[in-house]
């Protein structure tokens, strides 16, 4: 890789990760884990379920420590939750008790904005993630993919410079799922943040990404880093047809099947023992 | 406007659409009706069965009352008050009394409940303490109270608190603990400090479970008042029951425990008021199903 003179977004640097399992035992979870991402870079990562993607966010994010090695933000080491950061969750993560006025305008409330300016912004984001005329609804009466968007506009209404994403459109259905990708990638475009996007799916990764960071089974460490080339603004939805993208999806994909196989034999060999 | 005035004609090419939705309703309606005329009937074969069972000598009316000499009983409170002063007085004494052990009980229990679901130390060095005082036989205390606080209103407040506050507070303390830790994630790194992480976060996502707790727990403060002044006091339908208790007047336990009904179904009508005011954001999906 050519040297860049600025530091990276994000650099992880021989990350371990150990839990304590309820037993007593430790489990490793991430193991010499080594990536970085530089600034306004979207980077996928992709590996088997349960190798420890999820743990990789919420080390940058700062909810968890690192047994050992280091995240470095901009250059600086992780202490806490920092406010350059925006976290989309896998599961509904939006205030089920806060209409979506509330819910989108949460965030800048929480970091003392001024309460009419405060509306104003979330109204601005609302209507950018095309839902004017929800903003008193709260989550219940909304679909599935409606409150995908309200938490999109939740995370991004804070100009978050890292966005953090943990297969945050895994619930939805396939039709759903490229509208809100489109959607995704349009918002990205017009900031320059760096995206983490965590994903089982391959073909997400790659019709979204930079470059595709391959994981192994658990515990995690990179298996092989691939950079997609493939030209920007991009329609999802078409865009697997191009023959690169199928391609570039055989390669990864080579790299990414012995994985979950070794993770598939590995869960086999538990529910019968 | 244009659009609004033609809406009914539009509506009305519409009708067979609606059809299904029209037999729906009828059905519903139909099912209301049978549901209501069978409750009905039910309380005219109890109430009824009672009262010709007194009167053919089946059932002892001297010990067991009969529902025409309850309501007698209960006029005669009311219009000539009971033989320690007017009616309305001792339901005043009883529901003062009622009232402010359960505000005390709920604020106590809301407060303790909180904290101890938020500190992990606190609730693990408490906790024993509590289940040991959770397993006493609580009503016992009223004596206690009697003795210590006298036959004022501080002894029936005391034993309400009691009764309410470990309610209250278990259910506060499960709800914090339940609170999904996505939310308190999310609302971290959306920038929450402490403060705002309880009151925005941890309290409302606690609220349905100290709402629900609220039910019963207001029955039980009414319980404590009763039973407190039941032990010895001046005033109030505890008193009232223990009277007629030891002049076998049978009717005038009923008709003091018809009051206290009353009170009991007013106060939960009230807090469910509440509950819905509260907590308008959830789903009302299990208002079917309440009884």
């Amino acid at each position: 890789m050519p040297d860049i003179p600025t530091d990276p977004a994000i650099q992880l640097r021989g990350v371990y990760k150990r839990f304590r399992t309820p037993t007593g035992s430790a489990y490793t979870a991430l193991r010499n884990l080594n990536i970085s991402v530089q600034p306004g870079e979207f980077c996928a990562v992709v590996g088997p379920t349960g190798c420890g993607k999820s743990t990789t966010l919420a080390l940058i994010a700062g909810l968890e420590p690192a047994s050992a090695g280091e995240v470095l933000l901009m250059g600086q080491p992780v202490k806490g939750i920092d406010a350059r950061i925006g976290y989309m969750f896998q599961t509904d993560a939006i205030f089920p008790w806060k209409n979506v006025l509330q819910n989108v305008a949460a965030g800048p409330l929480f970091r003392g904005m001024s309460k009419t300016e405060a509306i104003e912004r979330a109204g601005d984001w609302i209507s950018r993630v095309g839902l004017s005329g929800f903003e008193y609804y709260y989550p219940h009466q909304l679909s599935g993919g409606m409150r995908k968007r309200v938490a999109l506009a939740q995370t991004l209404i804070t100009g978050p410079q890292i966005l953090l994403m943990d297969e945050p459109f895994s619930a939805l259905d396939v039709q759903t799922r490229a509208l809100m990708e489109d959607e995704l990638l349009a918002l990205w475009a017009s900031t320059s943040a760096s995206v983490v996007f965590v994903t089982h799916d391959l073909e997400e990764a790659i019709a979204l990404a930079d470059r595709v960071c391959v994981l192994t089974a658990g515990p995690a460490t990179v298996k092989g880093i691939y950079t997609i080339d493939l030209p920007r603004p991009r329609q999802v939805a078409e865009i697997r047809f191009a023959p690169r993208f199928v391609q570039l999806y055989q390669e990864i994909w080579g790299a990414l099947r012995d994985e979950v196989m070794v993770s598939y034999e590995r869960d086999k060999k538990r529910t019968i023992s | 406007m244009n659009a609004i005035k033609n809406a009914p004609s539009v509506d009305s090419t519409d009708l067979a659409d609606d059809e299904p939705v029209w037999i729906a309703s009828t059905a519903a309606r139909r099912y209301r009706i049978i549901v209501t005329s069978l409750r009905v009937l039910l309380l005219i074969v109890i109430i009824g069965g009672w009262e010709l069972g007194a009167r053919i000598g089946w059932i002892d009316a001297f010990f067991f009352g009969q529902p025409t000499a309850i309501v007698q009983q209960i006029w005669t409170w009311i219009t000539q008050g009971t033989a320690q002063g007017p009616l309305w007085q001792q339901i005043a004494v009883t529901l003062e009394e009622a009232v402010i052990g359960f505000l005390i009980g709920v604020v106590l229990g809301v407060v303790f409940g909180v904290a101890l679901g938020r500190s992990r130390l606190l609730a693990d060095i408490l906790s024993p303490y509590i289940k040991v005082a959770n397993s006493i036989p609580r009503i016992v205390l009223g004596s206690i109270f009697a003795i210590s606080l006298g036959l004022g209103i501080g002894s029936k407040i005391a034993l309400a608190v009691v009764l309410v506050f470990f309610i209250v507070f278990f259910n506060a303390f499960q709800g914090v603990r339940e609170v999904d830790r996505n939310l308190i994630a999310n609302a971290r790194i959306l920038g929450a400090n402490s403060r705002q992480l309880a009151t925005e976060i941890i309290i409302p996502s606690a609220l349905s479970w100290i709402i629900a707790s609220l039910h019963t727990s207001f029955s039980f403060a009414l319980v404590g008042a009763v039973v407190g002044e039941y032990l010895g006091a001046l005033k109030g339908l505890g008193l009232l029951i223990s009277t007629a208790q030891n002049t076998f007047n049978a009717n005038g336990v009923f008709a003091a425990m018809v009051i206290l009904a009353a009170i009991s179904l007013t106060a939960e009508a009230i807090i469910t008021a509440l509950e819905n005011r509260l907590i308008r954001w959830r789903p009302n999906t299990i208002t079917d199903v309440s009884i």
